[in-house]
């Protein structure tokens, strides 16, 4: 059997915590004896800007960063930063979005206006999407901290780790007094049924 | 000078602990296991994280230092010391650090000494492209580049190795793909080199002109012979594949090439100072046709042009951006990139963060209609629209110099209109010799330091004047105040930026005055000091839209009112400040 090979694009803004998320799906490539490049954004465009990562997994990685119609996965922390990275998303590929929206500064100030359904922007259509306020069952989980592992749990149904691989990895990538917290959250995205298919 | 081992990559051992590191930790590792003793450095966007994953380290004593040319002088005494040192800036960086490792090619080194400069192709975070392996021919000093995070720990311990074995420093170039991509590295243990025993030898150290000519010598002797021997080094590898097309690439643009051409024959080079000449022409005549694949500048392609051997590059690829699997087969298959998406959407720029104690400065600013020479750091955010309150950003500290130069075009008067705007770590870095220059040359400038006690764009490091050293411990802290008088400057002025009535106050008595003024404007970052302040809330908004022009992103306008996100608000209270009908409260927290 060949091993699990996948392209993953993760987005959000500025100081949602998509670094964890990266974090945990590194730790559990190299858990399954994987080969993986997790390509990170530090400096200027975490202070509330755009945010993208790359997780490229597979038996021999080369290139860092995810071509252009090249993920299999697109994670989105926020709505208009799913329709922002579209292009990402490989032809099959899936989108996983958390459906809260976050206001860019245009669209605070009045000088742009924030897309009335950004899921629903011609770029994205005909990808199976997977929706759901992340960030109310993350609260209901115990912390808005917690979005990250809503969605990685809605990814987990895609892909080939096991249920104990996912929890191990997420033991040695948050903090001890988070663990309950997040494995609550884990489960609650892994378990939830609101998707819906564009 | 007969070297036998220029020097194999380790092979990994089946028991090594693996780890998934940054390029910057795996550099940071493979300095430590190296045996480096002393690293200094002053952080920047990308390579901050190599310098902060050596100081957990205990072996090694690590600082922070005011400015890159402070921290390259500080590792070059140390290896000159007989260690092994290390010294770490982003590209621009080397521009200040320039003067020392110039020289230092020249005198070479006891203990090895690596200067390691991480280049931003695209400058995610950054105000120029410049390559710096045009530091590495210019200054003669050899220049290795690592295409992984393996090949980051590797390359930094062989680049400690080779500079004792050729007595020259040696640079370890990464760029941002690099520095910021985690892959997976083989763990080995710390060879403990300990410390050379100290030598004076005035001769080698001592650069006059007479010591200079004769080390000069030296140097081109060493290069020779590097040159030479970099076509039997193992890091500069051929892989025949299909022969019609051959590529000669090298640090992330090979990883691209593997992917968007995975059958052609390539020439990965691990050394891109100096090239290995021979190498590369045996390798030309195997293939159809010779290819380089570079980001940035074409200097190896022109180098190999030089030589006489017919290649093409930059034709093709550009000397803009950062490269990428879909570029390269743009490049040499013709295939078109695809177009990113087309869709119209608002932009999401960096902003000042809920409660940044830059804000309300540059809010006064705005309504004294004040030009403002600006710098570099999280503040140079105010130059985007809606705040829109930036003139001029060139280089760290430049903003003082900046202010003087154009006193001096546009007359004394100018600056009753104008202020230079720049941070603590920034004034400490290079802002303080231009306000010297300015007090000097009698000029009538108003400086303003924006003291947020932390260096914040690079993610929070300690500098000189925040009391603390890289470890979070206590340290001396620069007076920025009795720096200030020390200096010359007459009229010196602490503001807490949150009270915007006095920083207007300030910004007004300073301006008009005559002669060097400085207004410190203190209050810690926002990130390092939550307020205990419960979020604002608008009752009776007019729709005024005063407090829109604080572009805090707490603050959102909606159809016929604005309100207080109470999610984001942090409770800084400029808002209620500058609400002309009083209809911004205190809230209370929720239950």
């Amino acid at each position: 059997m060949s091993k699990p090979a996948f392209d993953l694009v993760i987005v959000g803004v500025g100081g949602q915590g998509t670094l964890l998320a990266s974090k945990i799906l590194g730790r559990l490539a190299l858990d399954a004896e994987l080969g993986v490049k997790v390509s990170e954004v530090h400096g200027m465009s975490q202070r509330g800007g755009s945010v993208i990562t790359h997780v490229r997994v597979g038996e021999s990685v080369h290139a860092p960063l995810v071509a252009l119609s090249g993920a299999d996965y697109l994670v989105s922390f926020e709505a208009l930063e799913a329709a922002r990275a579209a292009a990402y998303l490989k032809p099959q590929g899936v989108l996983i979005v958390n459906t809260q929206r976050i206001l860019p500064m245009p669209v605070i100030s009045g000088a742009a206006h924030y897309p009335d359904d950004p899921i629903s922007v011609p770029a994205l259509s005909g990808h199976t999407v997977e929706a759901a306020d992340a960030l109310a069952m993350a609260m209901e989980a115990g912390s808005q901290k917690a979005v990250n592992l809503v969605l990685l749990g809605m990814l987990s149904r895609h892909l080939p780790f096991s249920d104990e691989a996912w929890k191990h990895a997420i033991a040695v990538s948050v903090p001890r007094a988070t663990l309950a917290t997040n494995i609550r959250a884990f489960e609650a995205g892994r378990n939830v049924t609101t998707t819906r298919n564009a | 000078m007969e070297k036998n081992h220029l020097i194999p990559v380790q092979a990994k051992t089946e028991q090594a602990e693996v780890r998934l590191l940054l390029g910057n930790e795996a550099v940071a590792r493979g300095a430590w296991e190296a045996g480096v003793k002393v690293v200094s450095s002053y952080p920047g966007t990308p390579s901050t994280e190599i310098t902060e994953a050596v100081a957990k380290y205990p072996e090694v004593n690590v600082q922070w230092a005011p400015n890159e040319k402070v921290a390259t002088e500080v590792a070059f005494g140390a290896a000159m010391a007989g260690a092994r040192a290390m010294t770490c800036m982003k590209h621009v960086g080397v521009n200040v650090a320039a003067d020392p490792i110039f020289t230092a090619a020249y005198t070479g080194i006891s203990g090895g000494l690596v200067i390691c400069c991480a280049d931003d192709p695209a400058m995610h975070s950054s105000q120029n492209e410049q390559d710096s392996r045009y530091y590495a021919r210019a200054a003669h000093i050899p220049m290795l580049e690592p295409s992984d995070s393996q090949e980051c720990k590797d390359f930094t311990k062989l680049a400690f190795q080779l500079s004792e074995e050729l007595d020259t420093p040696i640079f370890v170039r990464l760029t941002t793909r690099i520095s910021h991509a985690r892959s997976v590295v083989a763990l080995d243990e710390r060879d403990e080199v300990g410390v050379k025993p100290y030598q004076k030898d005035p001769m080698k150290y001592v650069m006059m002109p007479g010591m200079a000519r004769k080390r000069h010598l030296q140097v081109e002797k060493r290069e020779d012979f590097l040159a030479e021997a970099a076509n039997r080094m193992p890091i500069n590898v051929v892989t025949l594949r299909d022969t019609a097309v051959g590529i000669v690439t090298s640090g992330v643009s090979y990883q691209y090439v593997r992917d968007a051409l995975p059958d052609a024959s390539t020439l990965k080079l691990g050394m891109v100072y100096p090239l290995p000449m021979k190498l590369i022409e045996s390798f030309a005549a195997k293939v159809d046709k010779l290819i380089v694949i570079e980001e940035l500048e074409g200097l190896i392609e022109n180098d190999i042009k030089a030589a006489g051997i017919a290649c093409e590059g930059k034709k093709f690829t550009g000397i803009q951006g950062e490269l990428s699997v879909e570029r390269v087969k743009a490049a040499v298959l013709g295939i078109p990139a695809p177009a990113p998406t087309a869709d119209d959407l608002p932009a999401r720029p960096p902003v000042l963060c809920p409660g940044c104690p830059h804000r309300g400065v540059f809010y006064e600013i705005n309504r004294l209609g004040l030009r403002v020479m600006g710098d570099i750091g999280c503040y140079t955010l105010a130059a985007l629209p809606p705040l829109s309150a930036m003139d001029a950003c060139l280089c760290m500290g430049a903003s003082i110099g900046m202010a003087g130069g154009a006193e001096r075009a546009q007359g004394r008067e100018f600056s009753k209109n104008s202020v230079a705007v720049l941070g603590d770590s920034t004034f400490i870095h290079s802002g303080v010799t231009a306000l010297i220059d300015a007090v000097y040359n009698q000029e009538s400038i108003t400086v303003l330091i924006l003291d947020n006690r932390i260096t914040g764009m690079t993610g929070h490091q300690q500098n000189p004047a925040s009391g603390k050293d890289i470890h979070g411990n206590p340290a001396p802290a620069v007076n920025l105040e009795k720096l200030c008088e020390s200096c010359g400057v007459e009229n010196v002025r602490v503001v807490d930026p949150f009270d915007l009535k006095a920083t207007e106050k300030a910004l007004r008595e300073e301006t008009a005055r005559d002669g060097v003024s400085v207004i410190i404007a203190r209050r810690p970052c926002v990130l390092l000091e939550k307020t205990t302040v419960p979020p604002y809330v608008i009752d009776g908004c007019k729709n005024c839209g005063a407090c829109m022009k604080l572009s805090c992103p707490a603050i959102e306008r909606q159809e016929d009112r604005v309100v207080i996100n109470a999610s984001l608000c942090i409770g800084c209270g400029m808002c209620a400040q500058v609400c002309p009908f009083n209809a911004i409260q205190e809230g209370v927290w929720a239950q």
